[in-house]
């Protein structure tokens, strides 16, 4: 099987300095330096980046989609932490 | 109805700008044979990033050879209008694909010399061939890269891959000798200062194609016969039929655009 021989990486690209890196896809390799490789080739074609980031998928912890409601339901019912009733001065800007 | 080839009215800069263009555009070709074909999807996109890059590199050279020229050619006309005899790559990069590790080492023996040489050639005082020699450098410094890694782990993979590795290596050595040699008109240029002479960069050659060799445990081939004759015109029988399939659709629909 192609799995165990080139296990999954995730994709992570920085667009501009000072931003976070995002996820931006997954990908097949053998080990890292082949994994960052692709990922250039796969995932940068169109200026997207200035830096890289692959990490094995098998190093992520996911929650599990069935636990939907207890981890993020009850978020929905404190409004209080949604600051949305406050006026904003202009000067700040973005919050 | 067959369109009938050009004529190049060739002054030694022409011809020279040709012969490095049909190297790119032949090899460029060939990696996008590998299109569909590719062991996985990550390598599909790799190749074929990397014969777009050889592509871009032949259009600059043909372009710039049309303005030296000034015939009134275009780029499309050095790369469809033009017979087997006309083609001056080397005879290394029409050699067929083969199997992985064979296009692999094929790319590497070639990028590990035009690495060293497009960066040789920034120092140009010809502005053209130095700003075609900026971009192409940092192209093919990737190509090195990627061809590097791949051969490593073929070579110091499994029996299988090992076999493979050092048999294309084998294969392809005889081809690597003309990647030195320059003719009368490209030392002239040589001479003149505008254009690196490439046996200058033997040494750069080596040590980056040993060295990839060395770490994918690959025995470095003694230094025998060399093949030659792809800069005269003297093709193997593998030029013929790739240029019968680039040049169809101009050869068969003059004018064709899309």
């Amino acid at each position: 099987m192609v799995d165990a021989a080139t296990p999954l990486w995730e994709v992570f690209i920085r667009s501009r300095n000072g931003l976070a890196h995002k996820h931006a896809g997954s990908l097949h390799a053998a080990d890292a330096t082949l994994a960052l490789q692709a990922a250039r080739d796969l995932y940068t074609r169109r200026g997207e980046g200035l830096s890289l980031w692959v990490v094995p998928s098998s190093a992520i912890t996911a929650s599990d989609p069935a636990d939907k409601g207890m981890m993020f339901e009850p978020t929905a019912s404190k409004i209080y932490r949604h600051p949305t009733f406050y006026e904003v001065p202009e000067e700040v800007g973005h919050m | 109805m067959a369109t009938t080839s050009i004529t190049v009215r060739e002054t030694p800069l022409v011809r020279y700008l040709l012969r490095r263009a049909d190297d790119a555009l032949i090899l460029g070709h060939r990696l996008s044979e590998w299109c569909g074909h590719a062991p996985t999807m990550e390598e599909e996109m790799a190749l074929a990033n990397m014969g777009l890059d050889l592509i871009g590199q032949a259009r600059s050279l043909y372009t710039y050879a049309a303005e030296v020229e000034g015939e009134g050619h275009c780029e499309d006309d050095f790369a469809y209008l033009r017979g087997e005899r006309s083609y001056g790559n080397l005879l290394l990069v029409e050699q067929p694909n083969g199997d992985f590790a064979r296009t692999m080492a094929r790319q590497l023996v070639y990028s590990a010399f035009i690495h060293p040489y497009w960066r040789a050639l920034m120092a140009s005082p010809d502005a053209t061939l130095s700003a075609i020699a900026a971009k192409a450098e940092k192209e093919s410094a990737y190509h090195v890269r990627h061809c590097a890694e791949w051969l490593i782990r073929l070579g110091d993979g499994t029996r299988e891959s090992h076999a493979r590795a050092q048999a294309a290596v084998d294969h392809l050595w005889p081809f690597t000798g003309e990647l030195f040699e320059a003719d009368a008109d490209e030392k002239g240029l040589v001479a003149e200062g505008v254009v690196p002479d490439p046996e200058s960069l033997r040494g750069a050659w080596m040590q980056t194609v040993s060295a990839v060799l060395a770490e994918a445990t690959l025995a470095l081939p003694p230094n025998g016969w060399m093949q030659k004759g792809g800069r005269e015109g003297r093709h193997s029988e593998h030029l013929g039929p790739l240029l019968t399939e680039l040049q169809y659709l101009q050869r068969t629909f003059p004018g064709a655009t899309w």
